[in-house]
């Protein structure tokens, strides 16, 4: 009897020995696993910050690996001056913020007409939506252009047609009218969203006299904050990054370019001042650094709330 | 107002259904249409900028005839283009869900490896990843590091021994050289994926648990069928991301002819042929997987 339950311990033992010594070699597999990754996703993040701040001496000298012996901040100096980068930052986060701004407003309020109301030719509009989704943007920016540079709205507008390549309107027009840069997808999103809030709340504002608008405005948006915040990101993000749009619709008017096109124009604008050389690499690392610098710092203080809201956001129904 | 009180509440409620989604229905047809049918019109006539204006002339189908039979490389960046997105999208949604279960456990450090895993999110798009010229800095630094995360060739070798078919081995390979882009493609399908996974109910795991279940047996009998509509999602997304990209190759090609190249003409037949492919593969690929999604209730 005693022999049987002294058996019964040590198979207890085991088995529980047996568990820990697996979940040992399943966290020591995940940790060797996510640093792998996460060197491979943070290598050229960091090659380039190591490189920025080297001068050419750096460069070439072989006893030189990732720290650099003389630090410079002469590469940032030569980045800001070439980019214009003050100004063209100034301009990218106004125009960032516009087209996020409108892009959430537009979406939100047409995800919610698709998520709580029934008219008809509902599917097919839905349908249109998805189908803005799928068109190259090539097949939709030279005609952009040519009705932008002689907007007249097909003859509503009186006269020779306004020239609006070159300011802000294309962007803030067509986000405001939910037809931006993947502004199909922040309608889906905020669909889904608002399908997955409960009715009763929207009945209940009714029962106590609100109106569909005032319902809309002061209980379903307040709700909707998780949704709101992934859409404002993702569109702010997408348009800091977009070179297309950017270049057709602001034309080489201005003279101050957003950032991804000063940046995608940077080794031009350097080989014609200052001769042709491996260093220039080292200014286009550390302007790359300045162009994406902003956005880093935004994730870093956003990235919870961030992660937290799109796993909020009942994009997966 | 008088008359709109007095419908009947379903009438009210679709003319506000259609007021709040008026915005897009403006948008649609006054800004997104007319350039389609623009580039539509634009791919079958032969533009002419004249003093007198725009000038256009019909000439069917010559546009198509140049892209396909006198263009030099337009076929080739097409049929490699759709074969390199229809080869990454497996890779990719495999890697994404591996990292999203991955990230899903509980661990120390949690925090700091979603932030990390999320990161290309926000830089895969942007110019970081895509800057050649700057290349030349960084390749003295990636010379030395290379071996140090999986070279193919252990893979490779590990592979042979298993006697695999050599085109699997080849795919395997080439995925694995591949695996900064693909992971860098990834972030967003990782946060999706991790949204689905949070949504699943606990009580199902507790339950099963109960009966016995190998955590083997969970994933395919719990996690995977409640995954399959967030697979089809992020199959979509995906097909979407990776054909529209601005620096997809064709993208580029169609967007250089319109400026530079043969005419904006043929770039119009262009860009018609492949939104007609993308949009063919879209719909194929969708409707196939919808079959095979599995939906509560």
């Amino acid at each position: 009897m005693l022999s049987h339950f002294a058996d019964r311990i040590k198979d207890f033992n085991f088995d529980l020995l047996n568990r820990s010594i697996k979940s040992w070699i399943i966290s020591i597999l995940r940790l060797i696993l996510i640093t792998g990754i996460s060197y491979l996703i943070l290598f050229p993040l960091l090659s380039k910050i190591s490189t920025a701040f080297m001068t050419r001496a750096d460069l070439f000298d072989r006893t030189v690996f990732w720290i650099p012996k003389n630090f410079t901040l002469e590469n940032f100096e030569l980045a800001i001056i070439h980019m214009d980068y003050v100004e063209s930052l100034l301009l990218t986060s106004t125009l960032a913020l516009c087209v996020a701004f409108f892009q959430l407003a537009s979406s939100t309020l047409v995800g919610y007409g698709f998520a709580r109301y029934d008219f008809p030719f509902k599917k097919i509009f839905f349908a249109l939506v998805l189908f803005t989704l799928i068109v190259p943007p090539n097949m939709v920016l030279v005609p952009y252009y040519m009705n932008f540079r002689f907007f007249n709205l097909y003859g509503l507008i009186p006269g020779d047609g306004l020239n609006l390549i070159g300011t802000y309107w294309p962007f803030i027009l067509i986000s405001l009218t939910g037809v931006g840069f993947r502004n199909g997808l922040f309608i889906f999103v905020m669909r889904q969203f608002f399908r997955g809030m409960p009715q009763n709340l929207e009945d209940a504002a009714y029962v106590d006299g609100a109106g569909y608008f005032q319902t809309f405005f002061r209980i379903m948006l307040p709700g909707a904050v998780p949704a709101l915040v992934v859409v404002f990101l993702f569109s702010f993000v997408w348009q800091w990054n977009d070179v297309f749009f950017s270049r057709v619709f602001l034309g080489t008017v201005g003279e101050v370019d957003v950032l991804s096109i000063a940046l995608r124009d940077l080794p031009e604008e350097l080989d014609y001042w200052i001769e042709h050389s491996p260093y220039l690499s080292l200014i286009i690392n550390a302007g790359t650094l300045l162009v994406i610098g902003p956005l880093v710092v935004v994730y870093a203080f956003m990235q919870r709330y961030f992660v937290e809201s799109v796993e909020r956001t009942g994009i997966v129904g | 107002m008088n008359i709109f009180k007095n419908l009947p509440l379903r009438q009210k409620k679709s003319i506000i259904g259609i007021i709040f989604i008026s915005p897009f229905l403006f948008g649609f047809f006054m800004f997104f249409l007319a350039p389609i049918i623009q580039t539509v019109s634009f791919s079958v006539n032969e533009l002419n900028i004249s003093r007198l204006g725009l000038e256009t002339n019909f000439v069917g189908l010559d546009h198509y005839n140049f892209a396909f039979s006198v263009h030099p490389v337009f076929i080739r960046t097409f049929f490699e283009n759709l074969l390199y997105v229809l080869l990454d999208l497996p890779l990719i949604l495999f890697f994404s869900f591996f990292a999203a279960l991955m990230l899903n456990q509980k661990f120390k450090g949690r925090l700091i490896a979603r932030a990390i895993f999320f990161l290309p999110v926000i830089l895969a798009s942007s110019a970081v990843i895509g800057m050649d010229s700057a290349q030349y800095a960084t390749e003295i630094l990636e010379q030395t590091s290379e071996s140090v995360f999986l070279s193919g060739e252990f893979i490779q070798v590990f592979l042979m021994e298993l006697q695999l078919p050599e085109d699997f081995i080849g795919y395997i390979i080439d995925g694995i050289e591949r695996l900064p882009e693909v992971i860098r493609a990834s972030g967003i399908q990782i946060l999706i994926f991790l949204a689905g996974l949070q949504s699943v109910p606990d009580s199902y795991f507790e339950a099963s648990r109960i009966e016995g279940a190998t955590t083997w047996e969970n994933f395919w009998l719990i996690t995977f069928p409640l995954m399959t509509p967030v697979i089809l999602i992020n199959v979509i997304y995906t097909l979407i991301d990776l054909f529209l990209a601005q620096d997809n190759e064709l993208v580029e090609l169609i967007q250089d002819e319109a400026f530079v190249g043969a005419g904006y003409g043929v770039s119009s037949a262009m860009a018609v042929v492949y939104f007609i492919a993308v949009a063919f593969i879209i719909l194929v690929v969708g409707g196939l997987l919808s079959r095979y999604v599995f939906y509560q209730e």
